[in-house]
C-alpha cells in the first residue's frame, strides 16, 4: 500500500522527496488508517489477552491440509477478507486486529491441540475457526476451560449452546423447517426419502426433519438410508428411490460422495426437473465439484447465495473475487465465516473491552447490517437470527433465489417436540 | 552372551540416564504445562513404537495396524471417563439423562450391556490391558499358526485397522461415530483438566513408560530376547532347533499390543479424549514410521523417533500452516535414505565412537570391548 504513491513520482521530485527523509514515513502513513487512538489497553483487556495499544490478535483455526482443506478454504479466506476490511475500516476499538493462523489439518484432535496452543500461548481475543461438528466437539472443553471465544460459520445439528460460542451458521431446524414447509405447499408433496452421511449432522437433520414431516405436514417418510462419509456407491439407493418414487428426495450427504450420487442419480435416468430433489448439503463450493449439469434443477435450502440480490452482496462478491481470484465460488459456510469477525468486532465496540467475559455478556442482541445474506442478530442463545432461502441449482453452477422466508428465523437449538 | 548379563551396558547406560533426567528433571523444569502436555501427548506414541521394536526390530513381524491396540486401550479408558462425565446431573438437558451424550443424539435410550462395566476402574484398568492382549492373541493365533508372515501379516493387519476405523464410525450411537469421545472430565471425581493435573499425569505417564521400557529391556537380555533375533534372521532355523516359532511371534505382538494400549489410555487421560482417528491405517502406519525414525532395533532410539517426529510435526505446522506436510515428508525421506538405522544408527556410527574415543584417551588404559560382542543385532 505504501509503495503505491512512490510509483507515480517518476521524476526529479522523487528524487527531491527521497532525499527529504522526513516525507517518506509521511507519505507511507498517510494513506493507512492510524492505530492507537482506542481507549487505554488496561481498561479493554482486564484478562491478559494478546491486546496492544496498536494491535490485538485472533486465530484462525481451519484445516488447511488434509481432507476437509477443500471446504474450509472458502473459510479461511472470508475470514481473512473480513479482517482486512475491518482494519482498512479502523480496526477494532482503534486496534489493528492481528491473525494466527493454526492448520486443524482435517484431524479432531489437532484442532484441540491448536486451539489450547491459541488460547494459552498466544492468548488471541477470539478464534474463527472450526467446520466439521467433529472439530468443533474437540474444541469445546478447551475454550470453555481456558474461556475462549470460537465464532464457528457451519450449519449444524444444533443440541448445543455454549457461553463460548457464537455459532454464525443455521442450527438444523432454521435451516430445515422453513424449506419443508415451502417443498410441501408448494408442489405439495406427502412421501419424502432421506438420503445421508453417517454421522451426526445428517442423522441429527433427519430425525427432525421426520418429526417435522410426520407431525406437522402429515406426510411420510418412505425411506432412510445412511452412507458412509466418502461413499461412492448410490446405485442401490436410487434403485429404492425409484421403486418407491416419493414426492421429495431430501438429501444431506456431504463432501466428495455428492460428486458420484448425482452424477449416479442422472445416470440411472432420474430427471432433476421433474423428481423434486431437496438438499441441505450442497451449496456452490460442492456444485464445483458436481458440476452443474448434474445437479441443475434440484432444491437447496441455505441462508445465503452468491446471487442474492442486495446491496450488501453486491459489495462482498467482487471485494471477495477480487481478493482471492475470479473464479472462486461463496458458498453459505463461506459467507457466515465472513461474518464472524465483523460479530466480533461489533460486540466488542458495544462491551467496550476484549474481555471475554463481557463478550458472551454482550453478544446477545449485537445486529450486523452489512451481512451478504441481508441482516443478521445475535440470539440470546448465542445463535443468529437468520432468514431460510431455498434455491434452485441452474445450470452454471449458480442457484436461482425461489423462495426466502419473511422474517428472519429464530435459532432454536433444543427444539421441543423434535427430539 | 556372558558380558551382556548387566541390564544395561554402558552406552545404553548413558542413554537412559540422559533419557531420565530429561523427562524427569529438564523438561518439566522447563517448559509450560501446554508445552510439556504436548510431550505427554508424544510420548503416548512412545509405549506403541517400544512395543514395535520388540515386535518388529527383533521379531521381524511389521505390524501396520497398533492404532487398532492404541485405540482399544484408548477407547476403554474413555468408556470410562465419558460414563463418570455423563452423570445424570450434568446430561439433564438430554432426552435420556445419564448416558453419554452421543447416545442420546443417536436415540439410544438406554446404556448397552457392554458399557456397564465401565462403572469399574479396576474393570477398566483390567479391560485396558486384557482386550488388546486377547485381541492379538486371536490374531497372532490364527495367522501365525498357519505360518502367514512378512508382508502378508503386514497387509492383513492393515485391513484390520481399516475394519476397526469403520466399524467404530458406523457404530456412532455406541461409540461416538467419527466425533469420538469428547468432553472427558474426571477420574474418580478428580478433575483431569486442569493444570496441575496435566502435570501429575505427565509424571505417572513417564514412569509407566519407563517400566515398559524396563520391561523391554529384560525381555531384549533374556533368551527369549536371543529366540526373536534368531527367528527373524533365520526362522527355518529355529523351528529346525525345536522351538515353536509360532508362540515366539504371537508373545511378540501380544507384548506389542498391551504396550500400544497403555498408550492409548494414557492418550485418553492427557488429552482428554478419544476417537477414531487414532485407530486407522493412516495413525497405525505413522507409529510405524517413529520406530524407523528412532532405530527400530532400539528401545531408547524409540521413544526418541516419538518425541522428535511429533515435535517436528507441532512445530513444522505451528510455523508453516500451509506447507509443513511437505516438510514433514521430506524429513521423512531425508532421514530414512541417509540413516536407515534412524536416530539410534546415527548415535551408535557417529556419537558413541567419538564418546568412547575421548574416554580412551583420558583412561589410556586400554578397554575390553563392552560394545565389541555383537548381540545378533547388525544395527546395534
Amino acid at each position: 500500500m505504501s509503495d503505491e504513491p512512490n510509483k507515480d513520482l517518476r521524476s526529479p521530485l522523487r528524487r527531491k522527496l527521497l532525499m527529504g527523509a522526513a516525507a517518506l514515513p509521511l507519505v507511507s502513513i498517510l494513506p493507512r488508517p492510524s492505530f492507537g487512538a482506542g481507549p487505554a489497553t488496561a481498561t479493554v483487556n482486564t484478562t491478559g489477552l494478546a491486546v496492544t495499544d496498536t494491535e490485538v490478535t485472533v486465530g484462525i483455526l481451519h484445516s488447511a491440509t488434509g481432507t476437509m482443506a477443500i471446504s474450509e478454504t472458502g473459510s479461511i479466506q472470508a475470514e481473512k477478507l473480513a479482517i482486512e476490511q475491518i482494519n482498512a475500516a479502523g480496526g477494532v476499538l482503534g486496534r489493528k486486529i492481528k491473525f494466527i493462523q493454526e492448520d486443524g489439518a482435517s484431524d479432531w484432535p489437532t484442532f484441540a491441540e491448536k486451539a489450547k496452543k491459541l488460547l494459552v500461548n498466544d492468548k488471541v481475543a477470539a478464534i474463527m475457526g472450526c467446520w466439521t461438528s467433529a472439530s468443533r466437539k474437540a474444541v469445546l472443553p478447551v475454550v470453555e476451560q481456558y474461556n475462549g471465544m470460537l465464532y464457528y460459520p457451519t450449519f449444524y445439528e444444533g443440541l448445543e449452546q455454549s457461553k463460548n460460542v457464537i455459532y454464525t451458521g443455521q442450527e438444523a431446524t432454521q435451516q430445515i423447517l422453513a424449506g419443508l414447509n415451502w417443498i410441501a405447499k408448494e408442489k405439495g408433496a406427502k412421501s419424502f426419502f432421506f438420503i445421508g452421511s453417517d454421522y451426526i449432522w445428517p442423522r441429527t437433520s433427519n430425525k427432525i426433519a421426520r418429526k417435522h414431516v410426520e407431525n406437522v405436514l402429515k406426510g411420510k417418510v418412505v425411506g432412510e438410508e445412511y452412507y458412509a462419509l466418502g461413499s461412492t456407491q448410490f446405485n442401490s439407493v436410487i434403485n429404492k428411490i425409484k421403486l418407491t418414487k416419493p414426492d421429495v428426495i431430501f438429501t444431506d450427504v456431504v463432501g466428495g460422495s455428492n460428486v458420484a450420487f448425482y452424477k449416479q442419480l442422472k445416470a440411472a435416468g432420474v430427471d432433476l426437473s421433474k423428481q423434486a430433489l431437496l438438499t441441505i448439503s450442497v451449496t456452490e463450493d460442492e456444485i464445483d465439484g458436481i458440476g452443474g449439469e448434474n445437479i441443475a434443477g434440484a432444491y437447496a435450502c441455505m441462508k445465503y447465495f452468491q446471487s442474492l440480490d442486495n446491496a450488501n452482496n453486491k459489495n462482498f462478491v467482487p471485494a471477495f473475487k477480487k481478493a482471492w481470484g475470479e473464479k472462486t465460488v461463496i458458498g453459505d459456510v463461506t459467507q457466515a465465516a465472513y461474518l464472524g469477525p465483523w460479530l466480533w468486532k461489533l460486540t466488542c465496540e458495544k462491551a467496550g473491552s476484549f474481555d471475554v467475559d463481557k463478550i458472551a455478556a454482550a453478544s446477545a442482541g449485537v445486529e450486523f447490517k452489512g451481512a451478504p445474506e441481508g441482516y443478521v442478530r445475535i440470539h440470546e442463545n448465542h445463535h443468529l437470527w437468520s432468514k431460510t432461502r431455498v434455491g434452485r441449482a441452474k445450470l452454471d453452477g449458480q442457484f436461482e433465489l425461489i423462495f426466502e422466508t419473511a422474517d428472519l428465523v429464530e435459532p432454536d437449538p433444543f427444539p421441543k417436540g423434535y427430539q | 552372551m556372558i558380558i551382556n548379563s548387566r541390564f544395561f551396558n554402558r552406552s545404553e547406560l548413558i542413554g537412559f540416564i540422559a533419557l531420565a533426567a530429561i523427562l524427569f528433571v529438564i523438561l518439566p523444569l522447563s517448559l509450560d504445562v501446554f508445552r510439556l502436555n504436548l510431550v505427554a501427548k508424544y510420548l503416548t506414541y512412545a509405549f506403541v513404537a517400544i512395543g514395535l521394536v520388540l515386535c518388529w526390530g527383533y521379531g521381524g513381524i511389521l505390524s501396520l495396524g497398533q492404532g487398532v491396540f492404541f485405540g482399544l486401550g484408548g477407547y476403554c479408558m474413555a468408556m470410562f471417563l465419558k460414563l463418570e462425565a455423563s452423570s445424570v446431573e450434568n446430561t439433564k438437558i438430554q432426552s435420556t439423562p445419564g448416558i453419554p451424550d452421543f447416545m442420546d443424539w443417536n436415540q439410544v435410550t438406554a446404556l448397552p450391556f457392554f458399557w456397564q462395566p465401565f462403572h469399574s476402574l479396576t474393570f477398566t484398568i483390567a479391560a485396558i490391558i486384557l482386550v488388546p492382549g486377547l485381541f492379538a492373541l486371536i490374531i497372532g493365533t490364527a495367522m501365525f499358526k498357519r505360518r502367514v508372515g512378512g508382508t502378508y501379516f503386514a497387509i492383513i493387519t492393515q485391513a484390520i485397522a481399516a475394519i476397526m476405523t469403520i466399524l467404530i464410525v458406523g457404530q456412532q450411537g455406541y461409540t461416538g461415530g467419527i466425533n469420538g469421545m469428547t468432553d472427558l472430565r474426571t477420574l474418580k471425581g478428580w478433575d483431569i483438566r486442569p493444570d496441575h493435573a496435566k502435570v501429575i499425569l505427565y509424571f505417572v505417564e513417564v514412569v509407566l513408560l519407563f517400566a515398559c521400557i524396563g520391561i523391554a529391556q529384560f525381555i531384549r537380555l533374556t533368551k527369549l530376547g536371543r529366540i526373536l533375533v534368531a527367528m527373524r534372521e533365520q526362522e527355518d532355523r529355529v523351528r529346525f532347533s525345536g522351538y515353536s516359532v509360532a508362540n515366539f511371534k504371537i508373545f511378540a505382538f501380544c507384548m506389542a499390543a498391551i504396550f500400544a494400549a497403555i498408550g492409548g489410555a494414557m492418550f485418553a487421560l492427557n488429552v482428554g479424549f478419544m476417537s477414531p482417528s487414532f485407530v486407522g491405517i493412516v495413525p497405525s502406519i505413522e507409529m510405524v514410521i517413529y520406530t524407523a525414525v528412532g532405530g527400530r532395533m532400539s528401545i531408547f532410539g524409540a521413544v526418541w523417533g516419538s518425541i522428535l517426529v511429533n515435535f517436528a510435526k507441532t512445530s513444522l505446522s505451528e510455523s508453516f500452516p500451509q506447507l509443513w506436510l511437505f516438510g514433514l515428508g521430506a524429513l521423512f525421506i531425508a532421514v530414512v535414505l541417509a540413516f536407515p538405522n534412524g536416530l539410534s544408527g546415527i548415535w551408535q556410527d557417529h556419537v558413541q565412537p567419538r564418546i568412547d574415543r575421548l574416554l580412551a584417551s583420558r583412561k589410556s588404559k586400554p578397554k575390553d570391548g563392552w560394545n565389541s560382542v555383537a548381540d545378533g543385532a547388525p544395527a546395534e
